[in-house]
């Protein structure tokens, strides 16, 4: 039966009352009651031991080791590049071991470590894919998405149309020839540049004047372009119109000229004439030495009163209806000839002096040149011209012989015609009527003349007295040589082709002669009942050469055959008033030309006989080539040459 | 340009020419002296065997070109010339 009194313990204090009243102030503090409350270091700067300024107050109460990383350590970056393989200890091992030590400075981070940890195992189990992805930095503590719509610029499309491309469907074929075309075009091309460019100073004005013509035909279907093939259609309807003659001119051969000996016949092949020439007579014939089915025809008129215009034509064979050129002149052409390697220059004299050169080459109707009173035209009809061969300047040049008595040369230099009088010829011996006995020499008047083939400076001129001189071109005032040849003038002189001394000449004194320019006196002489207007060599044979008389017939001789007669006399005109003018021989085909006072010009086929070439006896072999007919004609004038008493025929 | 047409004319007076026709590359014909039916049937037939002949020509040897062409049938002759641009054909009958 204790009471309720405190018990005491024994060993307990005894206070007074007021020494319980008394207040004891108990502070909380922060302080580690066991951590030291100072702490003695030495410092080895001042060499003394110093007190700590603040002693560590912390004292620990818990660890625990924890196992998780944070998930952007290196060693977590490691793990996960190893996730695929399926061994958890591994993991396991590798992160105790790397736990260790991490510890002490991780405690701190326990708390976040904590969380950090069941986060960090999330994203690890949920990204099985090795994806660094760059997730943005969130605050994870205090974060809220807040999007807001920008406005959109509304779009607008804006699109425009072109005209597509024109397209034209081509389609050709490249043929080897369209090829060749091509290159010819380009190379054509090429050179026209090349021209265009040497010649741009003087062409300038040509130009013009071409481009207005071209400017006013292209936009017109171009007819022209067919002239040239109409021109060879023309040439093969007339074939065909004139076929039988065609024919003939080929291959006809009389074939009674085997039972004539020494006989022979002229075949009428084509008959060429022109309207507007029909009342000019054909002064001037003349073949075209490089196309050998082209000649040219001069007509004018030889009658004093009747004096008018001229025309110079170019027929070809192929077309025997319509000229191929056709060139009109003021006065009458009296004589021509065409260039023997430009044929396409052809030199005329006119009946009023002058003399001209064409060239067909250019489409124009007048000559590239002409002579005036300046530049030394004759004054009286020229009646021969003939081209030389280009002098030492490369210039061509040509001479013409006209009644003046001057034989002139002409020569072309840079587009004028320069003259130079080589020779005046003067009648020998002239009685003068001059006071005080000056002798003028009476001027001769020159009708024709010829170059010998050979000898380049030798030429002979017959007069209108009827002489023949025989003349050098650097002798101005003397003659080599006269010879009394007719009585009248001497319409034709003419070389041998093969033989270099024979020369044949004919006359209106109806006689034809030939000579020997050593001999002065003729080694034949043929009368032929009529004025004899012209007479030719035969290009193939040194014994053969035709006239042509007033009375419209052609003579052909054959020497080697018959010394006296013709062995073919013929009339080829049909109207008997006609007289023939002029005679030429084709140099390839066996045909000749003959032109009349009409202005017509008949084409005549030579038979067989009239061409032969002397019989060979049999097993010898037949020489040819001109020494044959050289020795030919030797041979018949040697026979005339030593019996010089017996009178000629 | 009259030279063409003087040509042409004194082509067309020749004895027994019964026609021309020019006709240009593409086979139309452009100018005619023949009633409209036959230059056209003409135009068509000739440019094809123009063009294989000259071709055929060509072919073998592309330096050469064809000047002419003539086709002599039982009752005309048909000749034909071609150009670079156009070509010409005349029919005639010879032995009129």
């Amino acid at each position: 039966m204790q009471g309720k009194s405190l018990v005491k313990p024994p060993d307990q204090l005894d206070l007074s009352e007021a020494e319980l009243k008394e207040e004891f102030t108990r502070i909380l503090t922060a302080n580690n009651p066991h951590a030291p409350q100072n702490i003695v270091r030495y410092s080895f700067k001042e060499r003394s031991y110093k007190p700590i300024t603040s002693v560590d107050q912390l004292a620990v109460h818990f660890v625990l080791e924890g196992n998780l990383l944070h998930k952007d350590s290196d060693e977590a970056r490691r793990q996960r590049a190893k996730q695929g393989i399926p061994e958890e200890n591994a993991i396991e091992t590798i992160t105790e071991s790397e736990e260790k030590p991490d510890t002490p400075a991780d405690v701190v981070e326990d708390v976040g470590d904590s969380e950090e940890a069941t986060g960090e195992e999330r994203p690890d189990s949920v990204d099985p894919k090795p994806r660094k992805k760059e997730q943005k930095l969130t605050n994870q503590f205090n974060f809220s998405e807040r999007a807001s719509q920008t406005l959109n610029n509304p779009l607008r499309e804006r699109e425009c149309q072109t005209e597509p491309p024109p397209r034209a469907k081509f389609s050709a074929t490249a043929n080897q020839w369209e090829i060749y075309d091509a290159y010819v075009e380009e190379l054509q091309k090429q050179e026209k540049i090349k021209e265009k460019q040497k010649s741009l100073p003087s062409k300038k004005e040509d130009d013009k004047g071409k481009k207005k013509t071209m400017l006013v035909e292209n936009p017109s279907d171009d007819i022209t372009k067919v002239t040239k093939v109409a021109k060879i259609i023309e040439r093969m309807v007339t074939q065909n119109t004139f076929d039988d003659i065609a024919q003939d001119f080929k291959y006809f051969e009389d074939a009674s000229d085997e039972f004539r000996e020494h006989e022979g016949t002229l075949l009428p092949l084509w008959k060429f004439q022109y309207d507007k020439a029909k009342r000019l007579s054909v002064t001037a014939l003349c073949w075209n030495q490089k196309y050998k089915d082209l000649f040219a025809v001069g007509l004018g008129s030889y009658e004093f009163t009747k004096q008018g215009r001229g025309m110079l034509l170019f027929y070809s064979l192929k077309n025997s209806t319509f000229p191929a050129y056709i060139f009109s002149t003021q006065a009458g052409v009296m004589c021509l000839d065409i260039h023997e390697q430009l044929s396409y220059l052809v030199a005329v004299g006119f009946y009023d002096g002058c003399v001209a050169v064409y060239n067909l080459k250019e489409d124009r109707p007048q000559p590239v040149y002409k002579s005036t009173t300046e530049t030394g035209k004759h004054t009286d009809p020229v009646w021969q011209v003939k081209w030389q061969k280009d002098d030492m300047d490369n210039n061509h040049n040509f001479y013409s012989i006209s009644s003046d008595g001057r034989v002139v040369s002409w020569t072309i230099v840079k587009n004028e015609l320069v003259f130079t009088d080589i020779i005046r010829l003067s009648i020998e011996g002239a009685v003068s009527n001059g006071q005080e006995g000056i002798q003028i020499p009476a001027v001769a008047c020159g009708t024709s003349f010829d170059f010998h083939k050979h000898i380049d400076y030798l030429f002979l001129v017959g007069t209108e007295e009827g002489k023949i001189h025989k003349c050098s071109k650097s002798y101005s005032s003397q003659f080599l040589e006269t010879y009394t040849a007719h009585n009248m003038a001497v319409d034709a002189v003419k070389w041998n082709h093969f033989h270099p001394k024979v020369f044949i000449s004919c006359s209106s004194d109806w006689t034809v002669k030939i000579w020997d320019h050593t001999i002065k006196s003729p080694m034949f002489t043929f009368d032929l009942n009529a004025a004899v207007g012209d007479v030719a060599w035969s290009p193939y044979s040194s014994t053969v050469f035709a006239a042509v008389t007033t009375d419209g017939k052609v003579h052909v001789f054959d020497l080697s055959f018959n010394k006296y007669e013709a062995i073919c006399q013929q009339a080829v005109v049909a109207k008997k008033k006609t007289k023939l003018t002029h005679i030429e021989f084709n140099p390839v085909y066996p045909i000749i030309i003959v032109g009349d006072d009409r202005g017509y010009v008949t084409s005549l086929k030579l038979s067989p006989n009239l061409r032969k070439k002397p019989k060979e006896k049999k097993g010898q072999e037949l020489p040819k080539g001109p020494e044959v007919e050289v020795a030919k004609m030797e041979k018949l004038l040697s026979l005339l040459r030593e019996p010089e008493s017996t009178p000629q025929d | 340009m009259a030279k063409v047409e003087e040509t042409l004319k004194r082509i067309q007076s020749q004895k027994g020419v019964q026609g021309i026709i020019i006709v240009n590359a593409e086979g139309i014909p452009i100018k005619t002296t023949m009633d409209n039916s036959s230059t056209v049937q003409y135009a068509g037939l000739i440019h094809q065997l123009m063009m294989k002949a000259r071709s055929t020509v060509r072919d073998l040897d592309p330096q050469n070109d064809l000047t002419f062409l003539r086709v002599r049938s039982k009752k005309n002759e048909i000749m034909i010339a071609p150009d670079k641009d156009y070509f010409l054909i005349v029919i005639q009958n010879p032995t009129e």
